[in-house]
Parts: structure tokens; C-alpha cells; sequence
């Protein structure tokens, strides 16, 4: 076997996995603050990549540098949407969420499909079809700049809870939502912001994937799953697992296409998440409840 | 009134009677044929193709081709009404959906680019005796299964791929290419999956010169193919035979450059993909060279002109000689009920159906001989022809007597085509 050619699989598994990661930490940021689970998820993510595509084609504004205002106007609507909407849904009986969360997606993917149809929508930049030659390893342009643009998202979000007051404040929310409140903490306002910053990891993701992944209304339920299944494996509410989780589904998958079929790849995401489920049901790097 | 006048009108009145009588039995004498009434009445056609979904961007080529087909085929004297229907690449839509157009008054039905699809509306048509005319739609049980009610102008997988391999040998000589070995990339979807028992099947006593190394399959609705190009690339063959749809073709080839993946040649025995407008769109110069061995339009047909003619000023953004593949067989498919029904003279489903495996219509779109059926409803006399993309345009390269331009292998590298 040929030694260059495993690395060159791992390596594409890897680069893809962060940014895997980063679309699953808003998730886990969500769930682990609000405990509401996200099931328009995907479809945010596939929103944020068709705002990517249409910067690039109105503007010529390369994604990696979108991921800047589509991140900032994602921000904004999770803030509005939390605000005006999930906050009468929270602590209210799971199927309800979940409910709100499912129509809401429908929502969005019909509505993409009336305005761009089912097309997918390629965005051929500048370095779409470059690639770093190291050695005998091939490793793409665009799954490095979008992995180092996950990276630096994800390390800016972990700066953001880590050394803000803001973000000890919602860390708090997290840990003791009644001592939170006791301390006079505005759990509401404190939970739109949360709601905001996960929505802005998803619009970061989704203009992160344009350079690897062509935009479609049909990728949202994968995206959704995926992202499911990400931070059940890293661990629901921990930041640092959904990174760990995106990489493992991002490697596993690669080295499953490679060493059985490429078919056969999400046969092996799953079987991971039993695996979890079973032997470490709070996940990689979840707390035990 | 006088008496006279009485007379002469109740004369008159028993004539017009026994005029009126005399007709009437001629008309009901000539009623179990229907003629009258298919002279004068269209044809309703429900055409079910995948418009929205992941097969989209096929399914909207054959529906322009639909939406050209009932001016042309006026113009040589037959009559179709079509209700236009999207399955959304989903089987169980395109179940429901032509259960539906039959309850709504389809006489016959026409599709559905995919086999998976049309399987299901093959149960539906044979429960109800409508006639179903598969324009595109290659799995072999599609005339395997015994269906009465269903008829196919299109090549079996086994026959695109037979047809396919034997032209590879033909490139092989034309080019002179010195080609040692091979991996086959498929699809894993129904269509995929039926080339890829073909190619199990007819490989190993096609005689062809070179090895099959490997043979991989691939989620067509993956986000990309690099691990699968990486694959193939690991294997180090000299062509990279594939069968693919559009979407996955551009990830293919994008993966194949960016992995600087240079076989000497990229070959479809028998796929779509690599001619689709979205194709050339997102790929530029580097969708040249690609080779697909398919039925192709007949560009010395009258009919063929007859339909380039309704098409061009109908679909202005969108190029005849990259579509004529789906229009061309939807509307042969819309041809032959149409054909069918002129011919049986009614739409009775049994009647109908007995005129379709009849058909013999020498005067059509695609290369080929009249369009027959077998006693499985299959036309087994189409061939198909050598393709090669060359400055985005789909050229016959091969057979030599309607071929347009020599093939080209090796194909260039990818270095300077950007």
C-alpha cells in the first residue's frame, strides 16, 4: 500500500472535518446554552452558502472573506429569530421545538428552491483547481483556506466565551440557568446572543464549504444530519468536541471510501455515532449528566 | 299551416329522419374503431420527468424537448395534449404522480429519465392498462419483468455498455492509443449500478486490449470526489471509464485537476454528465476531450432539422447540439404513442398498446434504423456513436460516416487549459 496516498486521504479528511466541525459547534453551542435542538440547521448553512454565491458572482467577493458579513448578518437573524420566536418555544415540551425547528427548515429549503432552484451552483474561483504539491501528497487550495478559515473562527468563538464577560456570563446560563437568573443575569437577552453566535458559526460554515462543495438546496438535510451526528459523537454542548467530532466523521468517511467504497462511507459515520452511543453516550468529549 | 304544406313537412321530416337514422348507424358502425373521433381529438400525454431534484438538470432538457414535440409533430399530422409533470427525482412522487394523471384522463405516458422512477410508474401503468413509453431509462428489468403496458426507445444498460465497449475499441484504433489498463467509476444509483452489472457481465469478452483494474462506486450526491479520485489516482490507470450525471461529473473532473490526475483518456461506455450544459458551464476549457459513447440525433435526419428548427427560437439560452440527446428521445417517445394512436385510431389502453409494439416509424430523430419494438417492448437497433467534447460542444467524432471531427486521445493535460 501506498503510505502517500493514506496520508493524502487523511489529510482531505481532516481539512474537510474542521469545517465540518465549525457548522456542528453552532449547534452544539445552541443546545448546550438554549437546549433547543436545531433541525434548521442545514438549512441555515445552505443559506449562508448560496449568500457566499451570490457575493461572488454580484461582488467577486471570495467566500473566505464573506464568511466576514454573511457571519455578521447570520449573527443578527439567530438574535431576531431567538428573540421574536424560539424564546416562547423554550422549556416548553420537546416535540413542540422540535416541530417549530422541522417547519421552519421546510420553510427555508422550499423557499431556496423557488428562488435558485434545484441546480447546484458552483462557484469557480481563482484557486478552485489549485493544489499545494508536497512531496507525493496533493492537498487542494480551497480545503486549506477553508480549513484555516474554520480554525480561526473556531478559535476566535473559544476566545469569545474564554476571556469575554459576555461569554462568562452565558457559560454561566450553561452550567446554572437558576443561578444565572439569581445573580440577575438577562437570561432572555443572554440567550438570543447565544442563539446569534451559533446561527454566525453556521454562515461562517456554510461560505467556508463554497470552495469545496457546490451550493444546493438538497445539501441541508445532509448538512442537518451531519451535524447531528458531529456532536453526538464530540459530545452535545462541548465546543471543543464538535471540532474533534468533525474531524473523526471527516477522516473515518475518507478512510472508509477509501479502503471499502466510496458508497459505503456514511455506512461507517454511523457506525461511529452506535459505537459512541454505546460505549461513551455523553460523547468523546461531553460531561456525563 | 295548409294540408299541403303539412305533408310536405312531415315528408321532409321522415326524410330528414331516415338521413338522420342512416348517419347515426355509420357513425355507431364506425364507433368501436373511433375513428372519427381520433381524427379529430388529441392524444392527452401525461409527461412525468425529473424537473426538481438532483436529476434536474436532465429532466429539464427532455421537458424542453416535450414542450417543442406537439408543434413539430402537428406538423406531420398528429395530435398530442401534454400535461407536464415533476416526479423531483423521487420514485414514490413518480408513482403517486402518474396514478394521479390517469385519474385526471392520461391516455398514455411518457418518461421518466430515470429507471428507478419509471419502475414505479410501470406498476401503475399495468394495473391500469395505460400505455407507458420510457423516453430515457437504461435498467435492463425495465422489458425484463414481462410488462405489457410498456415499451422502450432507449438501449438496456447491457446494450449501452456492449454498444459502448465496442466503440472504445474503435477509439482505441483511430487514436492508436497504447491503453494497458483501466478502473470503471460509477454512480451507485439505479442507473449506475445497472452499467455497472453490463459491465461485469460483457468485460471480459469484449476483447479489448487493456485490463480493468478496479471498479469503484460513488455517491452521486456526495459534496465531492476527492477520496475517489485519490483512489482511482492510486491505481495509476491509463483511462478512467466512468458513468456519471452531471453534478458528479463536475466534481470528478474538478477533483481530477486538482489532484493533477492526467489519464491518457476520460471515457462514458454509455452515461450522461459529461455533455450537460452545467457541465461546460462550470468547467470551461477543461470539459474538452471528455469521450462518451451514446445514441446521438441524426444530424442528416429531416425530422432532426424539423426539431433543431422548433427548439432554437424556443429555448434561446440553451444550445440543440448539447441537448439533443434528451430532446431527442423524449420526443421519439412522444413519436410513438402519438404514432400509435393515428394508427389504432382510438385510445382504448389495449388498442392503444397493441399499436405501440407495432410501431415501425423509419423517419425519426436519432441514429439509428425505424423504430421497432421486441416482444419485451424493447427497440434493440440502436447504436450509438463516439463523442468527444471539443471547445464545449459535443462533436461526432466516430463512426467515421457521421462523424464531424477525428477523436483526439491522449487527451491534453490539464496544465494550460485554465
Amino acid at each position: 500500500m501506498n503510505l502517500a496516498i493514506v496520508a493524502n486521504v487523511v489529510i482531505q479528511g481532516v481539512l474537510t472535518g474542521l469545517v465540518y466541525g465549525l457548522m456542528a459547534l453552532g449547534l452544539s453551542v445552541i443546545f448546550g446554552v438554549v437546549r433547543v435542538v436545531n433541525f434548521a440547521h442545514g438549512e441555515f448553512a445552505v443559506v449562508a452558502m448560496y449568500a457566499a454565491y451570490l457575493l461572488f458572482v454580484t461582488l467577486g467577493l471570495d467566500p473566505i472573506v464573506a464568511l466576514l458579513p454573511i457571519a455578521a448578518a447570520f449573527f443578527l437573524i439567530g438574535y431576531v429569530l431567538q428573540t421574536v420566536l424560539i424564546n416562547r418555544f423554550v422549556g416548553r415540551a420537546e416535540h413542540e421545538q422540535f416541530i417549530l425547528l422541522v417547519g421552519l427548515a421546510i420553510v427555508i429549503v422550499n423557499g431556496l428552491l423557488m428562488i435558485f432552484g434545484p441546480d447546484a451552483r458552483p462557484t469557480n474561483l481563482s484557486y478552485s483547481f489549485d493544489s499545494y504539491a508536497i512531496g507525493p501528497l496533493f492537498v487542494d487550495k480551497a480545503r486549506v483556506y477553508a480549513a484555516v478559515g474554520a480554525l480561526v473562527v473556531a478559535a476566535a468563538l473559544f476566545g469569545f466565551f474564554r476571556y469575554t464577560a459576555t461569554g462568562t456570563a452565558i457559560r454561566a446560563c450553561a452550567d446554572n440557568l437558576t443561578g444565572a437568573a439569581v445573580v440577575g443575569l438577562d437570561i432572555r437577552r443572554l440567550y438570543a446572543l447565544t442563539f446569534g453566535l451559533g446561527l454566525a458559526c453556521v454562515g461562517a460554515a456554510g461560505a467556508l464549504m463554497v470552495p469545496i462543495a457546490d451550493a444546493s438546496p438538497l445539501l441541508s438535510q445532509a448538512f442537518t444530519l451531519l451535524a447531528f451526528t458531529i456532536v453526538i459523537i464530540g459530545g452535545l454542548g462541548s465546543m471543543a468536541g464538535a471540532l474533534v467530532g468533525g474531524v473523526a466523521i471527516g477522516v473515518s468517511e475518507a478512510l472508509a471510501s477509501f479502503f471499502t467504497a466510496p458508497s459505503m462511507k456514511s455506512m461507517f459515520s454511523f457506525a461511529l455515532l452506535v459505537a459512541v452511543l454505546v460505549l461513551r453516550p455523553h460523547g468523546l468529549m461531553g460531561r456525563r449528566t | 299551416m295548409d294540408r299541403k304544406s303539412q305533408r310536405n313537412s312531415a315528408r321532409v321530416s321522415r326524410r330528414a329522419v331516415a338521413v338522420g337514422l342512416g348517419a347515426g348507424a355509420v357513425v355507431g358502425g364506425l364507433a368501436p374503431f373511433n375513428i372519427l373521433r381520433a381524427q379529430s381529438a388529441a392524444l392527452k400525454i401525461a409527461v412525468v420527468l425529473p424537473r426538481s431534484g438532483y436529476l434536474a438538470p436532465a429532466g429539464q432538457s427532455c421537458h424542453r424537448g416535450a414542450l417543442i414535440a406537439p408543434k413539430v409533430l402537428a406538423d406531420y399530422g398528429y395530435k398530442v395534449d401534454l400535461v407536464h409533470i415533476d416526479c423531483e427525482s423521487n420514485a414514490d412522487i413518480a408513482r403517486t404522480q402518474t396514478e394521479r394523471a390517469i385519474d385526471d384522463g392520461a391516455q398514455a405516458i411518457v418518461g421518466a429519465f430515470d429507471s428507478a422512477s419509471t419502475l414505479a410508474m410501470a406498476q401503475v401503468c399495468e394495473q391500469r392498462q395505460v400505455p407507458l413509453i420510457v423516453n430515457v431509462g437504461a435498467a435492463p428489468q425495465l422489458t425484463e419483468q414481462g410488462y405489457k403496458f410498456l415499451v422502450r426507445n432507449f438501449p438496456t444498460g447491457g446494450m449501452l455498455v456492449n454498444n459502448g465497449l465496442r466503440l472504445i475499441k474503435d477509439l482505441l484504433d483511430a487514436t492508436k492509443l497504447d491503453a494497458k489498463t483501466a478502473v470503471f467509476l460509477h454512480a451507485n444509483d439505479t442507473f449506475g449500478t445497472a452499467q455497472r452489472a453490463a459491465m461485469d457481465k460483457l468485460f471480459p469478452t469484449a476483447g479489448l486490449p487493456f485490463t480493468l483494474l478496479d471498479s469503484i462506486a460513488y455517491d452521486p450526491k456526495a459534496q465531492d470526489l476527492s477520496v475517489e479520485v485519490t483512489k482511482v489516482r492510486s491505481l495509476n490507470p491509463d483511462l478512467l471509464l466512468v458513468v456519471t450525471r452531471a453534478a458528479d461529473a463536475i466534481k470528478l473532473v474538478r477533483d481530477m485537476v486538482r489532484q493533477r490526475f492526467e489519464p491518457k483518456g476520460l471515457v462514458s461506455p454509455g452515461s450522461p454528465g459529461l455533455y450537460d450544459e452545467e457541465f461546460y458551464q462550470a468547467l470551461g476549457p477543461l470539459s474538452d476531450y471528455a469521450i462518451y459513447n451514446i445514441p446521438w440525433a441524426n444530424p442528416k435526419a429531416q425530422m432532426t432539422h424539423a426539431l433543431e428548427a422548433a427548439y432554437t427560437p424556443a429555448n434561446p439560452t440553451f444550445r440543440f447540439a448539447v441537448e439533443c440527446f434528451n430532446v431527442g428521445f423524449t420526443f421519439e417517445a412522444l413519436l410513438v404513442a402519438a404514432a400509435a394512436f393515428k394508427a389504432a385510431g382510438t385510445a382504448n389502453g389495449p388498442e392503444l398498446m397493441k399499436a405501440v409494439r407495432a410501431t415501425n416509424i423509419a423517419d425519426h430523430v436519432m441514429i439509428g434504423p425505424p423504430i421497432r419494438f421486441d416482444e419485451k417492448g424493447q427497440n434493440v437497433g440502436i447504436p450509438s456513436a463516439v463523442v468527444q467534447n471539443r471547445n464545449k460542444t459535443p462533436t461526432v467524432t466516430l463512426p467515421a460516416d457521421v462523424a464531424t471531427a477525428a477523436p483526439v486521445l491522449p487527451m491534453p493535460g490539464w496544465q494550460g487549459r485554465t
